[in-house]
């Protein structure tokens, strides 16, 4: 193995109570990939990134930062959680939020001074905020949360980053200043995992794509991974419905499961 | 047993059938905390009506107070909606400022009158039977006839209204498109609400209407899912929990009320264990039956993928289930003899390989 | 004033005074997580659940101490919170009807215990009357002593975790994700919340104790968007009510001093619901008039130009009738042009004709044209 992976997922399997949201997936992400997670929606994306972060208890399976359990790996991780996940009418500061992605550093007890709030704004410099530091969150347009988010995970100083649709209803200048950033993060060697929801931009913004739908459907590099026959794998035609519109036999749609598509690099 | 005893059974058991019903739909619509709320402030409405009507005997106390529910909910609806606070908030703020308002205009205004904000709160059932009215002749207490006016309506209410009730409740957006006002609805439900607390306040005090409202309400929310089976079983719990509360209170010569909710606890606590489908128990079970099904399935889908790749060699071995599945080895042994057994796997020299049922085990687990 | 004079040297006043400010501030400050996390009627819900608490520390014990049976509201009210956490993660009942369950049953089952102990099934009698409403009147400096103690040494937690607080209160997922354990913090969140409802009890009981962990906190939150100077204001205003209540309760009307300590913070929560600059009510109408108003005048500028510019004349006349047909909002039109002609530029030509002055025409081409 001479390329560095930066994230490996080993057949990692989570279940809601008996109901299974993921199942026996595998990923290798290598180190500098900027990789989207798609899939439709609740086939588990969000629930995968999760479980990464040890926010959720895997039913089975093993997830290694850098060659290292996850646990002992916290300050290489960095996290844009979705927008929605949280109450922007709370009572704080755009440059309070962002210090917050330099607690972990603190860890217990220690409190934010000079130092933290000097990378906060330079972390806001970085994603175009510096003017609204001082700006109350509840005041902010959605473009504008990301972006603080953004920061406050640039300010983790990670090499490994998640992101929950930080696309999501942004406008579109705000999308292109994500983009143009995460790129400049993969131009310093970071890795960037993103949950993704508009298939279009795939091609565009990514490098890896991770088509995912319960199970892993295939993984790899854009080009060879992005196919027509991968993504109706993953989204057109989900299996149990067919199988029951059908009336088919569920032993016929398993003969016709076709193996995906994927990267012959997926090797170890 | 005595008359007194029966009427006071008799009482308490029309007084929980009379909240339970009202009751199912504050559960099922999340506004639970209301009942607290709107239980306090009919105090208020009690106090307001009583200066402007002057005696304490009066039917119009019922509507007095129950306009003060209503009057609750909406002030509620309108602090919330400036969005300065949010809804729990705005409940929390409003009915105890309502109430301490009540407590303070009844110590200065009202000292003489029979009226005590505990009483308001806690109730005295055992006296119930004492304070009698004469209707066509019988002699029955005047919270029976109260409460079972309180009954009917309820009853007439939910029966009249049921298919909109049941829309309203589960889909507010699809009621509004086909006519319904929501709101009207909701009020009507509020109006309600405060009607069955009024009545029950002299039986039972507002602090155990909440308990007779909300517990045998959720208790059957756990048993059933059919809305009308539902509303039966939260009367017939309610009753029970009325019943048995009377006799634990004989028994321990304890405050009736006290002992109503106390056994309406016990009903939901009984529910929320051993419910047949969604009880703790079950549920336990269950996951034990799941976890060995849940884990061959895995083994099965583990195998399924990883067949026929490179890799096949690494992860379809014994050993790898202990390392990477993070399964214990006695686990893992146990799922792999029991996956054995069942003819999913076949073992070949420390690699192992899914049979054809096996195969058809794993993409049924897609077939969800 | 003499109130004021009794508040310094009465001792009972100044005892229930320097209570209700405990309180006041302590649950103002800690309630405000409690409002932030959405659980404002967690307090309502710990304060009854405190009941058979009392109760069962006082039939164990066989001591009427205030801090076993504080002990035993706290064993109590964790003891509720747990159950509700646990039934709502472990079935499908939600937190309201879960709140509503623990809060009265709980409350039953004490006052049954306490019937039974008294072997008098007579609430009224059972001496309820101080748990429900409190008996701040009969409070003792070594009551308040105590008070200030716990609520001293929940504050200091508070302040000690204050960043871990702040996660866990705006954005649980990234605090775990950065190894901080959510679950102990809001454990501690909640026993500090448990402390502050325990030493509230004596003062103002059961049923008011709601209103003190929300009414600040919701009080304070008008007036900044600081969360260090929003728990500062709440437990200001906390103090504030609390005081006031004991204040006019001493004046000797007979009133108890919980209710009026409710008020009081009731009072203080609208007045900031009203006034408060930026989120206030009334702030808020005053802005939405003056707007409108700019909005009028502009357009009474705008209306004259065009007018004007029929006659190649900017600084020909016409009368306010005119105008008036024009505008949106028949009204307003005589206001608009006296602060037109406060301005400069507009002016009066006879009695009921206005012009453009020069400046006033040079700053309706400004704010039609460019600019």
């Amino acid at each position: 193995m001479n390329k560095k992976y930066a994230v490996e997922v080993e057949d990692l399997t989570m279940a809601y109570g008996d109901k299974p949201v993921l199942w026996d997936i595998d990923l290798h992400v290598p180190e500098g990939t900027l990789m989207a997670i798609v899939g439709p929606n609740g086939a588990g994306k969000t629930t995968l990134i999760k479980t990464i972060l040890g926010l959720l208890k895997p039913a089975a399976g093993r997830i290694l930062i850098y060659g290292r359990p996850y646990e002992e790996q916290r300050k290489l991780v960095g996290y844009v959680p979705q927008r929605g996940s949280v109450d922007w009418d709370f009572p704080t500061s755009v440059l309070d939020v962002v210090m917050m992605g330099r607690y972990g550093n603190l860890g217990w007890l220690r409190r934010p001074g000079q130092k933290e709030k000097e990378m906060a704004l330079e972390g806001l410099e970085k994603v175009g905020m510096s003017k609204y530091a001082h700006r109350q969150i509840s005041q902010l347009s959605g473009g504008q949360q990301q972006r603080t988010f953004l920061a406050r995970a640039l300010v983790q100083d990670a090499k490994v980053y998640f992101m929950d649709e930080p696309f999501q209803g942004v406008d579109a200048t705000t999308e292109r200043a994500i983009v143009a950033l995460l790129k400049d993060l993969r131009q310093a060697g970071k890795t960037v995992v993103v949950v993704h929801h508009d298939l279009q931009t795939v091609p565009e913004y990514f490098d890896w794509v991770t088509l995912l739908n319960v199970r892993r459907i295939a993984s790899g590099p854009v080009g060879q991974v992005f196919t027509d026959e991968n993504l109706r794998l993953a989204y057109g035609g989900k299996v149990n419905f067919l199988a029951r519109s059908m009336g088919a036999e569920t032993a016929a749609i398993g003969g016709a499961y076709p193996r995906p598509v994927e990267s012959v690099q997926q090797g170890r | 047993m005595t008359t007194s005893q029966i009427e006071i059974q008799l009482i308490a058991a029309v007084v929980a059938v009379a909240c339970a019903l009202p009751g199912v739909f504050l559960v099922l619509r999340q506004m639970a905390m209301m009942s607290d709320a709107i239980s306090h402030t009919v105090l208020l409405g009690i106090v307001v009506t009583f200066f402007l009507v002057g005696s304490m005997e009066s039917p119009l106390l019922i509507f007095g107070a129950a306009a003060m529910g209503l009057v609750t909910v909406s002030l509620v609806e309108l602090l919330n909606k400036t969005g300065l606070v949010k809804q729990d908030a705005a409940i929390g703020l409003i009915f105890p400022a309502l109430f301490s308002l009540a407590v303070i205009l009844i110590s200065r205004f009202a000292g003489g009158v029979h009226l005590d904000a505990d009483a308001v709160l806690l109730g005295e059932l055992a006296f119930a039977p004492f304070d009698r009215l004469d209707i066509l002749g019988l002699s029955i207490p005047k919270s029976l006839a109260v409460m079972s006016g309180i009954l009917m309506l309820n009853i007439l209410f939910i029966t009249l209204f049921f298919k909109e009730l049941k829309l309203a409740t589960f889909d507010a957006g699809l009621a509004a498109a086909f006519g319904l006002s929501p709101a009207l609805i909701h009020y009507a439900l509020m109006g309600l609400v405060s009607i069955t607390a009024v009545g029950a306040f002299d039986a039972v005090g507002s602090i155990l209407v909440v308990a007779l409202m909300i517990a045998p309400a959720a208790a059957a929310y756990l048993l059933t899912d059919n809305l009308s089976k539902m509303l039966g079983l939260a009367a017939l719990l309610g009753i029970i929990s009325a019943v048995g509360g009377y006799w634990l209170a004989r028994l321990m010569d304890a405050n009736i009320a006290g002992s109503m909710a106390t056994m309406a606890g016990l009903v939901f606590l009984m529910a929320f264990l051993f419910s047949p489908k969604r009880g703790l128990v079950a549920y336990a079970r269950r996951r034990g039956r799941q976890k060995w099904e849940f884990a061959q399935t895995s083994l099965a889908m583990h195998l399924m993928n990883h067949e026929d790749t490179p890799a096949a060699v690494d992860e379809c071995t014994v050993a790898h289930l202990q390392n990477h599945l993070r399964w214990q080895p006695e686990f893992a042994d146990q799922v792999l003899l029991k996956a054995q057994r069942r003819g999913y796997v076949q073992r070949e020299n420390g690699s192992l390989e899914l049979t054809d049922s096996g195969r058809t085990l794993a993409r049924q687990a897609l077939v969800r | 004033m003499e109130l004021f004079n009794d508040l310094l040297f009465d001792y009972t006043l100044r005892t229930v005074a320097l209570g209700a400010a405990t309180l006041g501030l302590v649950s103002g400050a800690l309630g405000s997580f409690a409002l932030l996390r959405r659980q404002s009627l967690l307090g309502d819900a710990m304060s009854h659940a405190a009941l058979p608490g009392v109760v069962l520390a006082f039939m164990i014990t066989g001591s009427k101490s205030p801090l076993v049976l504080m002990l035993g509201a706290a064993v109590a009210g964790i003891l509720g919170t747990l159950l509700m956490m646990a039934v709502t993660r472990h079935s499908r009942i939600k937190g309201d009807s879960a709140l509503g369950i623990v809060l009265s049953v709980f409350f039953g089952f004490g006052l049954m215990l306490l019937t039974f102990l008294q072997r008098n099934p007579d609430a009224r009698q059972a001496g309820l009357n101080t748990f429900l409403f409190g008996q701040a009147a009969t409070l003792l400096e070594r009551d308040v002593i105590t008070m200030a103690m716990f609520g001293g040494g929940a504050l200091l937690l508070m302040v000690i975790f204050w960043k871990e607080l702040k996660l866990l209160s705006f954005d649980v997922d990234f605090g775990a994700s950065l190894g901080f354990s959510m679950r102990l913090l809001d454990i501690l969140l909640t026993s500090l919340l448990v402390v502050a409802i325990v030493i509230g009890l004596q003062a103002v009981g059961v049923v008011l104790m709601s209103a003190m962990i929300v009414a600040p906190a919701a009080a304070a939150r008008q007036w900044t968007d600081r969360l260090s100077l929003m728990i500062v204001l709440a437990a200001l205003f906390g103090a504030i009510a609390g005081v006031s209540g004991a204040m006019i309760s001493s004046l000797g009307s007979g009133l108890s001093t919980g209710p009026l300590v409710v008020l009081a913070i009731s009072a203080i929560a609208l007045l900031s619901f009203l006034l408060a600059p930026n989120r206030g009510l009334v702030w808020n109408w005053l802005q939405r008039r003056r707007s409108d108003q700019n909005l009028r005048v502009r357009a009474v500028l705008s209306n004259l130009y065009f007018l004007a510019q029929q006659h190649d004349n900017p600084e020909h006349a016409h009368e306010a009738t005119v105008l008036q047909t024009m505008a949106f909002g028949r009204f307003g039109i005589q206001k608009s042009l006296a602060v037109l002609t406060d301005l400069g530029w507009v002016q009066q030509v006879d009695q009921d004709r206005w012009a453009l002055t020069p400046a006033g025409a040079e700053e309706a081409e400004r704010y039609l044209i460019g600019g």
